[in-house]
């Protein structure tokens, strides 16, 4: 029995570098090929391809014509004028601030993902409900729930407006039409499709990992429920925020899309236009293909670079037990 | 007992934060159901009621309680006067003016269902749903669409990335590594970051406006089939050992032992690709400008533009889209909440 070889040691021999596994080369082919194929044509050809065209200018309809580096000078570049340090594209820095601003909602949407967790991992009667309600509007249609919002924060007859003024605002913002209300009422909305969804019910699955013995060692020490929350539970969740953090930010470049084209058309006055609507506007509005894609690389870039900061940061604040 | 106290505070907060969260939604159906104008009413109701009418002289007036020397009296509202309100006295027909304080309209509940069937039907695509339809209503041929086009990519996209995650798992072949290696690299890139180019080779092949352009690129999946091979690494090998012993084919591996023993990570695949595509709105909206091939994102954003400010109107399309998807979430949460916690990652 021991002497025989099984039949994958027989096959191994073909292929002494390539590991576990068997087979030959024309049915790894026949498995592999149909996905493979459609990676290379819809993934692999576009992420080369976009560095391509980030150094042509391109109207779509007229020839390419090869610009070299000039678009990302346009982007990025400064120059002086009239004695001032000026950037050839203020827009984008603006977009960027946008976008980085409606980031800021981050770390709220976390903290509110966590406190609702550690609410419904409770075992109370009917836990279920809530944790169904909380999680409806991730599954919600962006387009639909945009639309919604826009009405809820419709200055006159809006519901939040009527609120806050039952609450007593005597002048309560115009919202979407403001410059300095949109962005908070960007994150608003995003806060209430968001924070009951994907990170809530991640957290809970970490909750539910951490031992009882821990919680009732630290009893036994005296410690009250805060404590507990602070060196027992946070400790042992600082895997599930460190990968709610990465998603997030990596999301959060890529965000603000759906509710610019549908709630102002990225305004008012720009205020909430993003980097992703800067992007669709350059390259499908105006048909500026080579510059919506340079901006698209610039965008990779900084998602790349953030990622990997994160993932360095990561090992060093992340707790593993 | 402070553990009893921690418990019903966190009860309460709990019901609070129900509240805030389940109150928009409430809002949206109670807007989708208000008469026409009864959406722009200050101050809001949360209840769609309308106000009652009398018919005086072949004319339309509303009905109101009125207090008319001290005594409450129901009225007829006849007009408007700089003095108040001039009403009629139904009870003994006299006609006199009233302080407008002292009129309050009679409402009823009223549920205007017909704001359903408007917006259903508001919009008529020429050509629908592959050429089938002709002048149908709006929101049927973009059900019909992204009922297609989502089923098309989910059963596509399980398909192709099983078989590629079982070669990459369980078959031997020159370059493997690497090539799985370049699946992972890509799963990092924005999605952006490909439409671009996408859009140009589509252009390039004129398939854009076409139901191929909503397909295709959703067809094959990094990250399905990333999800997939981890989930086929952690099968035991014993069973496809016997199988093979008994001679069994590579195919016949695949389809008896390793699918029927991987349907938790293919629901999750199925879950996420099905709900990722049944919302996706950037990528068709690039691609597509014909109505009779949007998807539901699409025809909805589509009915805003005419519809901009009729919000019992906009309401009602966005509980028409919304609704459908929110009940099978209901029915089939716990099985889609543990896929979510099994594969620890989302899309």
């Amino acid at each position: 029995m021991t002497s025989l070889p099984s039949p994958a040691q027989r096959t191994r021999r073909r292929w002494p570098r390539g590991g576990r596994g068997w087979g030959d080369a024309p049915t790894a082919a026949a498995f592999l090929l149909p996905n493979l194929l459609g990676f290379l044509a819809f993934t692999l050809l576009p992420v080369l391809a976009v560095f391509g065209m980030s150094l042509v200018r391109w109207g779509l309809v007229d020839r390419p014509v090869y610009v070299g580096f000039s678009n990302f000078g346009q982007l990025l570049g400064m120059g002086y004028r009239g004695g001032r340090l000026v950037a050839h594209d203020p827009d984008f820095w603006r977009f960027l601030w946008n976008t980085l601003y409606l980031m800021g909602g981050i770390p709220i949407g976390i903290a509110i993902s966590l406190l609702l967790a550690l609410l419904l991992n409770q075992r109370l009667r009917g836990i279920v409900v809530f944790r169904t309600l909380f999680f409806l509007p991730t599954v919600c249609s962006a387009v639909a729930v945009a639309l919604l919002w826009k009405w809820i924060l419709e200055p006159e007859y809006g519901l939040l407006n009527f609120a806050l003024m039952k609450l007593g605002a005597a002048h309560p913002p115009l919202w979407l039409a403001s410059t300095h209300w949109a962005k908070p009422a960007f994150i608003l909305m995003t806060l209430w499709a968001t924070v009951g969804g994907y990170n809530c019910v991640l957290y809970l699955a970490g909750l539910q990992n951490v031992p009882a013995e821990l919680y009732e060692a630290a009893e036994m020490d005296g410690a009250n429920a805060w404590h507990k929350l602070r060196h027992v539970t946070w400790p042992l969740l600082s895997p599930t925020t460190f990968f709610i953090v990465t998603i997030s930010i990596i999301a959060g470049f890529q965000g603000g899309f759906v509710a610019a084209f549908m709630m102002t058309d990225g305004g008012p006055a720009g205020a909430t236009t993003t980097i992703m609507y800067y992007i669709y506007k350059q390259a499908f509005w105006w048909s500026q293909v080579g510059y919506g894609a340079a901006i698209a690389v610039v965008l990779f870039a900084l998602v790349f670079t953030l990622t990997l900061l994160n993932w360095r940061l990561g090992k060093r604040v992340v707790f593993y037990e | 007992m402070s553990n009893r106290l921690l418990r019903a505070l966190g009860y309460l907060l709990l019901c609070g934060i129900g509240v805030l969260m389940a109150a928009p939604l409430v809002w949206m159906i109670s807007t989708s159901l208000k008469a026409p104008g009864e959406a722009l009413s200050f101050p809001p109701r949360w209840l769609p009621t309308r106000t009652v009418e009398v018919t005086i002289g072949g004319e339309d007036h509303p009905l109101a309680t009125a207090t008319v020397g001290g005594r409450s009296l129901r009225v007829a509202v006849l007009g408007q006067t700089p003095q108040g309100a001039r009403v009629r006295v139904l009870a003994s027909g006299e006609e006199r003016v009233v302080p407008r304080s002292q009129v309050t309209p009679l409402r009823r509940m009223h549920f205007e269902w017909a704001n359903y069937a408007r917006a259903w039907t508001a919009l008529r695509p020429e050509i629908g749903f592959l050429g089938l339809l002709h002048n149908a209503d709006g929101f049927l041929v973009f059900y019909l669409n992204s009922i297609f086009v989502v089923v098309t990519i989910t059963f596509g996209q399980v398909f192709t990335s099983s078989l590629a995650a079982f070669a990459f798992a369980r078959l031997r072949f020159p370059g493997r590594d690497p090539i799985f290696l370049g699946y992972l690299g890509t799963l990092m890139v924005p999605g952006v970051v490909l439409m671009i180019p996408l859009f140009a080779l589509f252009t390039r092949l004129r398939l854009t406006d076409t139901y191929w352009a909503l397909i295709l690129p959703g067809m094959f999946s990094a990250y399905g089939t990333f999800l997939l091979r981890q989930f086929f690494m952690t099968l035991p090998r014993d069973l496809e050992d016997a199988a093979r012993m008994d001679g069994a084919s590579p195919w016949r591996i695949y389809w008896s032992v390793i699918l029927p023993l991987s349907k938790p990570a293919l629901a999750t695949l199925v879950t996420f690709t099905f709900l990722h595509y049944w919302n996706d709105f950037m990528w068709p909206l690039v691609v597509i400008s014909d109505p009779g091939k949007k998807t539901l994102p699409l025809g909805l954003a589509q009915f805003q533009g005419p519809y901009v400010t009729e919000w019992s109107l906009l309401m009602a399309a966005s509980v028409v889209v919304m609704v459908p998807v929110l009940l099978v979430f209901v029915a089939g949460q716990r099985y889609f909440i543990r896929g979510l916690v099994l594969s620890g990652l989302k899309a």
